[in-house]
This record gives C-alpha cells, structure tokens and sequence, in this order.
C-alpha cells in the first residue's frame, strides 16, 4: 500500500428528519482495494456521492492527497481523477462505446474542431483491449450486458487516469466468471496503483479482494478492518450490532384462519419460486437487501407486474391477479414504498384522497353522495389520529408522517382484508413511527393479515410475527419471531456461504 | 458507418426502409410504368425537397425528446414575410431571400427554444402555443390577402424552376442541408451532444454538457430550417397564402417516425430521416399513379406509419425479454454452484 490519497474527517450529511451520516473518518490509499459495508441506508450511498460531488457534506473535511478540497460537483471530482462505476451504469443507451467513454472529453482535430473519430475509436479499442475486452468501440451501449457496460464505464474511468475508483456493486448483476473477470481487472488496476473504493453485499467478493473494510451502520462509522484479521461472523455482528431500544407494541394475537397462500410464485429475472402463507391477525416481515425482489413480489401480489407463474389462493381459493383492480377485489391492499409518487394526490385534500378508491360505494343512482363521503373521511380522521384542520385540508399541507396515515386511511376505508405494506416508516419522525406501529398492531387485532417490508431492523424484529427473508430473488428462509435474530437475518440476506466458512475457520482452528 | 461513429441500432433499420422503398417501386413500375421514369421521379423529389428540409430540424428536436409543432406556421409566417418583402423588392437576390429565410425562421425558433430551455414548458405546450402565435401573426402582417405568382419576380420564381446538373434548385438546397447536417449530428462536437441530451438528459448534465443551450440549439435549428422551408415553398407555388401548410407538420413527425427517429429521444439519423421523406413522397406520388381513391390514400399512409411503430414496439420488447432472460440465467447458474 502507498500513500494516503483521499481521507475524509468527520463528514456529516443531513437530509430533512435523517441523520445520513454522522461524523464519519474515512481514508483510501493508493493500490488499496477497499471495501464498504453496511445495511440499506446504513449511508454508504451517502458517502460516495460526498466523494463524487453529487453530495455536500454539512460538516468535515476532505483532503486529496494531503490538500483539503471541495468537491461542488461531478466535474470538479473528475478533475481529482475520481470516476464512479454504479451496478446499474447511467450511461448514453443509443451511442457507441466510444461516445460513452469520450462525451465529457472528446479528441477533436486541432483547426476544424472536428471530432476525431479515429482517434476515439482507436484508444476506445485500446482500453477495452487492456481490460482484456475485445468489444467493438462502435457497439452501442444499450445492446451491451450489464457486465459488458461496466467495463466500459471502468473504460471511461480509465481514459481520465482515475486515480480513485468507486465501484457500487458492481458485481451484483453479473455471473460468476463475469465477477472473476472483474476481480482480476480490479487487481490489475490495483497494481498500477489506482486506489479502489468497493461497495458489495456479497462477502465473497469482499475476502476475494479487497485490503481493508469499513462498515458503516445508521450513519455512523464502526471501524476499519484489515480483511485478514476480521472473520465474515464477526462482519456480520459489526454490521447489524446495535441495541435495540425502540418499543414495538405488536401484542401476541393467535393466528385465525388463512388469509393468503402464495405457491411457486415466480417472474423471469426478478423473484422465482417464492412461497409463504399468511393467516388473519398475523404481521409477515419482509426482510432483504435492496434488489433481493422484495418489492417486486409486493407488486405481483397486487398486480402491478404480475407474476408469470405460481399460484395465488385468497381464503383458500385459488385467484388470478393481473392488475391492482383484481387485487382490490380480493381484498388485497398495498401501500407503496414511495408514498410521493405511488400513494397520494399531493394537490387534493385528505377527503378526495381517503375516499379515491371506493367512489362506487358512496353514489346513488351514479351520483357521488358527498355526506357519506365525509362521513367515511371524518372516521378515518379521527381513526387515524391524522393532525389536520379538516378533512379538507390539502395533502400537500401535511407533514411526513400524517401524510402516510391518509395513505393508511384509503386503504382502510377500502375494506380489505390483507395489506401489503412497504416501508410503511421509512423518512417520518419518531412520534408519527409510533403512531404507524400502533395502527399496524390494532389492524392485527382486529383479524387483517400485514405483510411489512422493511430494511429496517428494529422493526422488522419488533412488529413481525414470522420474518420472510430474501436474497436474490429467492426465499431464503422464514423465522418465527422466538427464531429471529440480526445475525440470522443478516446472514440469510447476504447469502453467506457457509460450508466455505467453517472450513476456512476449522483452518484457523489448525493454525492456532 | 464505421468512420461516422454515430448511432450504431441504423444499419438494420434503414436496410428495412430501402427494401421498402424498393419493393413498392417495383410495384407500382409494374402497375404504371410511368412512375420509374426520371420525369416522375424528379418530381416526386421536387415535392419532397421543403418536407425533407423540414424534417431534419425536426429529427434533432425530437432526438432531445421535444417535438415542435410550430414548425408548420414557421414555415407559413417566414414564406408570408418573404412573400411581402420580394413583392415590394423584387430586385432582391433568390440567394438573399433564402439567407432571410433561414435567420427569420432562426429567430422565430430560438425565442421558442427560450420558452422551453429557460422557461421549462414542456415542448409540447410551448410548441402548440407558438404554431397559434406564428399563425395568428401570418394573418395579421398579411392582412388576410395572399401574394399571386404575378406579383413575384421571375428570379424569384427561378428557385424552384432553375436547374442545378439537371436537378431542381430547390432539391439541390435539400442535398446540401443534408450533406450539412449529416456532418454537423456526426462530426461535431455540439451534433453529438444533441444525441446525449436525449439519450439521458441526467448523465449529460453530470459530464458538463449545456443542456438548456443545447436545447434551445434544436429549437433554434428547427425554425431555422422551417424558414428555409417556407422560402423554398413560396417560390415553388409561386404563392403566399396564410393557411400554407396548416396540418403540415404531422407529416413531417410521420417523416422522422418513419426513418426511426425516436419520439421518446436519443434515436434518430440524418440517412434514416432522409429515407423517411422520401418514402413519404412515393406515398403520396404513387398511390394516385395507380389510381387508389383519394379518400384511401391518407388511410393507407397511416396504416403504413402504424406498421413502422409496431415493428420499433416489437423490437424494443425483444431485447427487453432477452435481457431478463439472460439475468434470470445467471442467477441459476449462481445458485447451482
């Protein structure tokens, strides 16, 4: 390892109500591989687009080799020979290669200004080639595979001599001998002395090669590890290790009848064979790793994307669901994990938004009934405990919290059965969080089957009775709340491979 | 196209537009044998020149996902004013009056592309508005009168009549807009961020790329060329009139749709817009030649443009499932190890 090429000291980063980070140190030296951990939201994200310039931090410093920067945006950090290469590439889908690699600084001929396309195609050929790609520089990139596209943004770094390369996930998406060959890429570069910041849910990859490790949790840093001298069960603890000190109020309800059982359920190139049961006065977290198909099962379930196979029984018949409409019918509600977008009428008041759905029940003879409409909106007001003037009030008016509460009321005054909820907390405050929870245990009570998706921990420990785990789009398992613990929840979303760690410990075990 | 660099998914679907192109001449040479003479050629390119110069400006726009519905009253507004102009001096140069088309038409153009860059009125909106505008103002400088080809010059009238190496003027105008642009969209440093803007307006704004100026450039292009438009119209019907080519701009969409630009931004050629316009010529050139009713021919013209967007849907589908599918096969392979 080399010099200290980039530190960050006490860099915070607030959003309005999160604490993305907190006062976190972070170093990189020249040919380090250095890995990043930490939970959904643990800010990691947070942190690269600090270092890419996407992000300002509130608080801290940045140093570049040993000089202290700003970073107001993606070019300045280009300057600074930092590139990113994201698991999904944003990259130009109709241009070539070429283009993808040289728009920001392309060779032009010295007096017409005229692109110099032979030049670009040709060091285009050269960086794939030393990636050991012999890609055509004139493909397009949108008929490229993920992989294929992450080499040329790796291209892209490349032709700017990126000095600090940052990879997120980059081999989420990729095979097997595609990852292989983006491990020996990295220790190539690595080599020549690029500093490289790895973000990767999958432990492999981290003991493959990466040098050091941090892990970062709720925002805050938990410490740097050599890769050497930390064991995957110890990485886990680090990532997941916190105290709970939340109160969940989910009270113990003896599980009724089945509500809903899901067989085999399963779409090409998201989630396959996913099968659970839900039983009325029962709450079923959902937990998983962001692109494990969470929510993608959440919208077959309710018909947005509906699945291409598996079954469906709704109290024990058997329904076919192609669109929300169906799912409506069956008693099936979802509320959306971005309420801005999916959930609400912003420029509408709490009563057009509460009563949206069951227009059809509240007409006479094809004319709207407004006194029942308030009617229904009054109750879920007071319901709810929603804080607003009146019913109505613009939902563009509330804050977070209450906002979600009106989402909840149209769902409740839906009379369903079943609801799917995702993220039902996620961006509102303590107190509006309590106020959810509580909601969630009283519909329990009252005989709804939930099914909660949650990145957040706490919850889904203290809210579920059985947790669904899922990594990769695949059950990996179910616990029952006595079961259920960080680690093992950790452990089956991250996939860990287990047999290959008891026997790298057993040779611990030799050696010592 | 290897030294182009460009846009690479042409290839393919331009191949599909000249077998098109083909087949139906053969076709229709088969029914008429009249329409394969060179007469009936050069003028089906003769009224095909103001609607192919039309449709490059509007391919960039669109490759920036706009649209610019004011193209057609541009048009009008600039061969009205001309009109006017070339009336009271018609001393003026033909070459002089097609220079005042373009930086009328410019002008007009670029205080659209301020509306939309800077103001952030979706093109659609701001373009609707401007075709009323323009339109409206058609009829206000004109006073509601036309201009009669007896109250143009000779000169004038020349632009479409003369003869360059025995094409029209007026086609010889259009080949050279698009030998301009071709090298302008591939070998320009601006011709290509065009392309970015609309491939992904995000990822071109994060590399340092102008967008609201390389917006308000296709705006400003697409008056620009609809003025040139509008000149060359004038003096091929010898006659400025205030609905001229009201409804025209549809066909000039229907052009660019047809050569495989885009609506949705980042797609779109110069051969391929081309290509579009002319196939739209045979349309209208043919169809009459062996005799199909007028009241089929805009029928048939749709349904062709319809079957092109099926075939773009159709392909676009293809990729996405093969894509997925290819995902879904990693993913086994990587659980079965």
């Amino acid at each position: 390892m080399g010099e200290r090429i980039l530190e960050l000291r006490g860099v915070s980063k607030f959003f309005p109500g999160i604490r993305a980070l907190e006062r976190v140190d972070f170093d990189l030296e020249t040919g380090e591989i250095h890995a990043l951990v930490g939970e959904n939201g643990a800010g990691k994200s947070t942190l690269i687009k600090i270092i890419t310039g996407v992000h300002q931090p509130d608080e801290g410093e940045i140093f570049w080799r040993g000089q202290k920067v700003t970073i107001p945006n993606p070019t300045v950090a280009s300057r600074y020979q930092i590139a990113a290469v994201y698991q999904q590439p944003a990259s130009f889908p109709h241009l070539s290669i070429t283009e993808n690699i040289f728009l920001g600084h392309p060779f032009l001929r010295p007096f017409s200004r005229r692109l110099d396309w032979k030049r670009m195609h040709d060091r285009a050929r050269e960086l794939l080639k030393s990636l050991g790609s012999d890609l055509d520089p004139i493909t397009p990139v949108g008929t490229l595979s993920t992989a294929q596209k992450q080499i040329v943004e790796i291209a892209k770094a490349l032709s700017i001599n990126a000095q600090i390369l940052i990879m997120d996930e980059p081999t989420a998406a990729l095979t097997k001998r595609e990852a292989e060959e983006l491990y020996r890429i990295m220790r190539e570069l690595k080599s020549q002395g690029t500093a490289i910041i790895f973000i990767s849910h999958r432990f492999e990859d981290i003991y493959e090669v990466a040098d050091r490790v941090t892990v970062l949790r709720d925002g805050k840093k938990v410490g740097t590890w050599m890769v050497k001298d930390i064991s995957e069960r110890d990485l886990v603890r680090a990532m997941v290790g916190r105290e709970i000190t939340q109160l969940f109020p989910k009270a113990w309800v003896t599980p009724g009848r089945e509500l809903l059982r899901v067989e085999g359920l399963s779409k090409t190139g998201y989630f396959s064979n996913v099968s659970f049961t839900l039983h009325a006065g029962e709450i079923l977290g959902v937990s998983g790793l962001v692109g494990s198909g969470r929510t993608e099962v959440a919208h077959a379930l309710f018909g947005i994307a509906p699945a291409d196979r598996g079954k469906i029984f709704v109290e024990g018949k058997e329904v076919t669901i192609r669109s929300p409409l169906d799912a409506i019918a069956c008693g099936i509600g979802y509320l959306p994990e971005d309420r801005l977008q999916q959930g609400l009428f912003l420029p509408m008041s709490i009563n057009d938004n509460i009563t949206i759905a069951i227009l059809d029940s509240l007409t006479r003879r094809g004319w709207l009934q407004p006194e029942r409409e308030y009617e229904v909106s009054s109750k879920m007001l007071e319901l709810l405990k929603i804080k607003a003037p009146s019913i109505f009030s613009l939902v563009s008016s509330l804050s977070g919290g209450n906002q979600q509460k009106v989402v909840v009321a149209k769902l409740l005054a839906a009379r369903l059965r079943i609801l799917i909820l995702d993220e039902p907390t996620h961006g509102i405050d303590v107190g509006a969080k309590a106020a959810i929870h509580q909601i969630m245990s009283d519909l329990a009570q009252e005989g709804f089957g939930i099914i909660m998706i949650s990145s957040e921990m706490p919850e889904i420990l203290g809210m579920s009775d059985r947790i669904l785990v899922m990594c990769e789009g695949r059950v990996s398992g179910i616990l029952t709340r006595e079961e259920a613990t960080q680690e093992k929840i950790m452990e089956m979303a991250v996939n860990v491979n287990w047999a290959k760690l008891q026997k790298k410990e057993k040779v611990g075990v030799d050696y010592a | 196209m290897r030294k182009g660099g460009g846009v690479q998914i042409r290839g393919l679907r331009e191949l599909g537009i000249i077998v098109f192109i083909i087949i139906i001449s053969i076709l229709v040479g088969i029914r008429n044998p009249r329409f394969l003479t060179w007469g009936n050629l050069h003028d089906m390119l003769l009224d095909t020149a103001v609607l192919s110069v039309v449709a490059v400006g509007m391919m960039f726009v669109l490759v920036t996902g706009g649209i610019d519905l004011s193209a057609e009253s541009v048009l009008a507004l600039t061969g009205m004013v001309a009109g006017i102009i070339i009336k009271d001096n018609p001393y003026l140069s033909p070459v002089f009056m097609l220079l005042f088309g373009l930086l009328f038409g410019g002008f007009l153009g670029a205080v659209t592309g301020l509306i939309v860059a800077k103001g952030r009125v979706l093109p659609i909106i701001a373009t609707l508005s401007m075709m009323y505008i323009y339109r409206g103002i058609t009829f206000i400088v004109s006073r509601g009168e036309w201009i009669d080809a007896h109250e143009m010059p000779e000169s004038f009238k020349a632009l479409a009549t003369g003869r360059v190496l025995g094409f029209s003027n007026l086609i010889a105008i259009a080949l050279g807009v698009y030998l301009l642009f071709y090298y302008f969209a591939n070998h320009t440093r601006t011709g290509r961020e065009i392309y970015a803007v609309g491939s992904n307006l995000e990822a071109a704004r994060i590399i340092g790329i102008n967008t609201d100026w390389v917006i308000w450039l296709v705006y400003t292009l697409s008056g620009a060329l609809s003025g040139l438009g509008g000149v060359m119209w004038v003096a091929r019907y010898a006659s400025a009139q205030n609905d001229t080519a009201a409804g025209f701009v549809l066909t000039v969409v229907a052009a660019c749709v047809l050569g495989g630009v885009s609506i949705s931004g980042g797609a779109g050629t110069i051969p391929g817009v081309f290509l579009g316009a002319i196939t739209i010529g045979i349309i209208n050139n043919a169809l009459p030649m062996i005799r199909v009713s007028p009241f089929w021919r805009m029928a048939l013209q749709g349904l062709i443009i319809l079957v092109a967007a099926l075939v773009n849907v159709a392909v676009a589908r293809n990729v996405e499932r093969a894509q997925l599918r290819q995902r879904e096969e990693l993913r086994m392979v990587r659980h079965g190890a």
